[in-house]
């Protein structure tokens, strides 16, 4: 049974930040809007684990 | 004081005086069906095969133009077949598999749907919904001709129904003027507004989406369009916020538009103004005839209970969907595939009328499913909000190049017949090394036999199917009896069955509902368990 990683997992964590935020650079509002929903589709099929991405979607609405 | 509500394609059933409104006292019939669509026939055909009187008491006197209903699903056919008219439907109705899928200028994909081999019925057919409800309707007058004790009245329309201690007083209307009759049982199939369910003050509730489709079926004329299901999200050609268009038999093709939710109904429907939109769609220069046209909009809505006492509601009647997915009649086909059996037993007094409350349970399950099923195509289909219209296209786009995405894209499931897990009919499943699908509560799913195919041999009545098992030929429990199909790896040549009904397990006893869907199975043939089992199948445990 797999669980959500919630402690830090990425190595290099802030080449990770910007080369996602640079992903956006020159995108209108409408197309960072669609490229994000199309990265949190890839990102859930490589997951693909159902409960994990359960406990991340709740996850992601508690931690504000 | 008596016109008709639409167009008949065929006139099957003119209004014919009968001898019921010439009697001083209210004639009683033990089943009367209101509604005289494929659902209200579909009951007569099934209690009408188990010897016991129906009559069918339709405001029409015959079957309503447009083919509505498009799609009609592998168990919807089985079920036919299993009253004698699932053939000439596939004869008639048209076969596809390859379906396409395009948003805004491109195709983002194509799928085979591959259907599984070695069931007798395709996975579904497109057919006119006249069709299906005329090869039923012949069906019935073959059946009545052979002595069956059914019948249909056209232009009987009831007006007042009044539900007594154990059954109800029908006031009809005709075109010679009222009678009263009384029914022990009153099925309502009198459709998604059920002047019924309104008479009786009973609630139908649910979602109502705020979006409308315009239905234009259309002739080509010397154009050969292949036999293929597009659907076309966004098309930048402007004819929609979506697309469907389907083949027909008789070369019709079925469009479909989603046209928004705040339209002019009149406007739309002129015309020269559906013309507008088919020539978008299909391109200049494509010529075609108009054959019907509707404009629709829907709800997933349902009745809390479909069972009030002798009141029994089926159908679009008692639970309507979105149409995507094809789940309205077919539905309805399952409705009555379960209640017929039931009823049958009750009014023959082999069964508690308490089994007819599995109905209800059983039934509700498979609305809850089908509207869960439709609203989640419609939600795919018309996004309720800016964020679910994003998540929507961002499956589409990719969709195109990413093989993942494929399988989210929803423009309706298609209807499989449900399973009755947890079923109060079923027993604890014995055989647990043996397939999921095949697990009590399951339709049985078809095989080829040496000769012909499994389904034809069971259905209508119990049945025992043993799989290299010994077993008694027959046995009879309170009143019901049981007869075996004794079947070994010989009647096998595909190795079908044995695959669907004992994956690992060396052999199988299934007792089998006569609906054809699996009430016990074990390893071997145990006579206290079988009878037990049986008998809480038939509602006495």
């Amino acid at each position: 049974m797999s669980t959500l990683t919630l402690t830090p997992n990425i190595k290099g964590g802030d080449d990770f930040y910007e080369e996602l935020l640079g992903a956006h650079d020159g995108l209108s509002k409408d197309e960072s809007d669609s490229y994000n929903a199309r990265l949190i589709l890839i990102l859930a099929n490589h997951i693909g684990t159902r409960e994990v991405l359960s406990e991340a979607i709740i996850a992601a609405k508690r931690i504000k | 004081m008596f016109d008709d509500r639409y167009t008949l394609a065929y006139r099957l059933y003119p209004y014919a005086r009968h001898a019921d409104q010439d009697k001083a006292a209210p004639v009683r019939h033990p089943v009367v069906v209101m509604g005289g669509g494929p659902v209200g026939v579909a009951t007569a055909l099934d209690l009408g095969a188990q010897g016991i009187p129906v009559v069918v008491l339709d405001d029409h006197e015959g079957v309503g133009m447009g083919s509505r209903a498009i799609c009609f699903a592998k168990r919807s056919l089985e079920i036919a077949d299993r009253y004698g008219a699932g053939k000439p439907m596939v004869d008639k109705g048209v076969v596809w598999n390859l379906g396409k899928v395009f948003h805004k200028e491109d195709k983002v994909f194509e799928f085979n749907l591959l259907p599984e081999e070695g069931h007798e019925f395709p996975a579904f057919i497109n057919l006119q919904q006249p069709y299906f409800e005329s090869f039923m309707i012949e069906r019935l007058f073959e059946m009545q001709k052979a002595g069956a004790p059914v019948e249909i009245r056209g232009k009987n329309r009831i007006d007042n129904v009044t539900v007594k201690d154990g059954h109800v007083v029908l006031e009809v209307m005709t075109p010679d003027g009222p009678y009263t009759m009384e029914a022990d049982w009153l099925i309502g199939c009198d459709g998604a507004n059920s002047p019924l369910r309104n008479m009786l003050g009973h609630d139908f509730k649910g979602k109502v989406f705020q979006d409308s489709f315009l239905i234009a079926d259309i002739k080509m004329i010397n154009e050969s369009f292949p036999t293929e299901r597009w659907f076309w999200f966004e098309p930048s050609h402007g004819s929609g916020a979506s697309t469907l268009l389907h083949r027909q038999p008789d070369d019709v093709w079925r469009v479909d538009f989603q046209i928004g939710w705040d339209v002019d109904r009149k406007e739309e429907m002129k015309e020269e103004n559906i013309r507008r939109r088919l020539d978008a769609f299909l391109g200049e220069g494509v010529e075609y005839e108009m054959v019907w046209s509707s404009i629709y909009t829907f709800q997933c809505k349902r009745m809390e209970k479909f069972r009030h006492g002798p009141v029994i509601f089926a159908g679009d009647a008692a639970h309507q969907v979105s149409p995507f997915g094809a789940r309205g009649a077919n539905s309805g086909m399952q409705d009555i595939d379960n209640l017929g059996w039931k009823l049958g037993l009750v009014i023959a007094g082999k069964a508690p009328e308490s089994l007819l409350d599995s109905y209800n349970m059983e039934r509700v399950h498979g609305a809850d499913e089908n509207i869960l099923n439709s609203t989640r195509a419609t939600d795919f289909i018309t996004p309720k909000s800016e964020i679910s219209h994003i998540f929507r296209n961002a499956v589409l786009e990719l969709s195109e190049h990413c093989e993942f995405a494929r399988p989210l894209v929803n423009s309706g499931r298609l209807s499989l017949p449900c399973v009755y897990d947890g079923s109060p009919l079923n027993s604890a499943d014995g055989l647990p090394q043996a397939p999921e699908r095949t697990r009590p509560g399951a339709p049985c799913p078809d095989a080829p036999l040496g000769e012909g195919f499994l389904l034809p041999k069971l259905g209508g009545t119990f049945t025992l199917l043993t799989l290299d098992a010994e077993a008694p030929e027959s046995f009879e429990e309170s009143g019901v009896t049981v007869t075996r199909l004794a079947l070994s790896a010989k009647d096998d040549p595909t190795g079908a069955l044995a695959a669907r009904y004992l994956g690992e397990a060396k052999s199988g006893v299934y007792l089998i509902r006569p609906d054809q869907h699996v009430a016990a199975r074990r390893d071997r043939f145990d006579e206290n368990l079988f009878r037990t089992a049986l008998r809480r199948a038939t509602g006495k445990e």
